[in-house]
């Protein structure tokens, strides 16, 4: 068996990348499916960095991905937020009825 | 080293399947707790390439934080979730063309791409000394180096709990609530009378 390398990294955060962006294709409805289908991508995003920082052996990548937690951290909540101010106004979390302000 | 690639080959196939089941799962429950899945299987990952701060990180916020507030609200909303999967076949189509054609590009993109030496060229050198653990030295960066992207990545939370306490605040009628500035400004004279009352008489 070859050792585990970068490559094999990089192709479980590209099939997981992938997989946030069929998600959000599959479940065109659900806000709460596509907002968890961004965090996977995040996350393909997270192994990405952490890879590449650790096989080349610079601490920034690791930096970096603390941000990009920070900033999935901030957006899920947020996200989560407007989700639920929609659900009281709406009784519905429908995406196609997110057009109120077309007026 | 048998060890370290049988965990990889696991953590990587639970980790993949958790995101599968994530986005094609029926109960959004159960998405939920496969998101919970893939995460901690990443965690594994991160800890199989010497993260070992950033795997726990990711455990504490996302695991812990991210993945409940996501249970709270799927289970706090009620929702009609039979409705919202219409359209799972119409849309599976394209959405398989465009996950196929992005896999394929990050295939080939990765294929061609190859590492630059470090310390050569464009990349500089945060070389980890090997005597130190992963946590010691992100310290040792974050805080001197980064401390200003430390700091604003804390404006950003801060910013973030504002937002999201004042959308979901909401002034409801008829509830008594506590007024702070009419309990301070009312005076002795609106609420206290001394009077003198004669004994054996009542007020």
């Amino acid at each position: 068996m070859a050792p585990i390398g970068l490559e094999h990294y990089l192709t479980v955060a590209a099939i997981l990348f992938t997989l946030g962006i069929f998600g959000i294709f599959l479940n065109r409805k659900n806000v709460i499916i596509i907002l968890m289908s961004v965090e996977l991508m995040l996350l393909a995003v997270n192994i990405n960095f952490v890879a590449f920082s650790t096989h080349l052996g610079n601490l920034l990548g690791q930096v970096f991905a603390m941000f990009v937690l920070t900033v999935a951290a901030a957006e899920a909540a947020i996200g989560l937020a407007i989700l639920v101010v929609y659900f009281r106004n709406r009784g519905s979390i429908a995406v196609e009825d997110i057009n109120m302000m077309k007026g | 080293m048998i060890i370290q690639t049988l965990a990889f080959y696991l953590f990587a196939f639970i980790s993949v399947i958790a995101g599968a089941m994530v986005i094609s799962s029926r109960n959004p429950v159960h998405s939920v707790l496969f998101l919970i899945l893939a995460f901690f299987s990443s965690a594994g990952l991160f800890v199989l390439m010497g993260a070992e701060f950033l795997a726990m990180i990711l455990v504490v916020v996302y695991v812990g934080a991210v993945a409940v507030l996501f249970l709270f609200v799927v289970m706090m909303l009620d929702i009609n979730f039979v409705e919202l999967r219409e359209g799972f076949l119409r849309y599976s189509p394209i959405g398989a063309l465009v996950g196929v054609v992005l896999l394929i590009e990050l295939g080939i993109g990765f294929t061609a791409w190859h590492a630059v030496p470090v310390g050569s060229g464009n990349v500089p050198a945060i070389s980890t000394d090997p005597a130190m653990t992963n946590t010691h030295a992100l310290g040792l960066i974050l805080y001197t180096r980064y401390f200003y992207l430390f700091q604003a990545a804390g404006l950003i939370l801060l910013v973030a709990m504002i937002g999201a306490i004042v959308l979901t605040l909401r002034q409801r009628q008829g509830v008594r609530r506590q007024s702070i500035s009419a309990q301070v400004g009312r005076h002795r004279e609106d609420t206290l009378e001394v009077r003198k009352v004669q004994s054996g008489s009542g007020v």
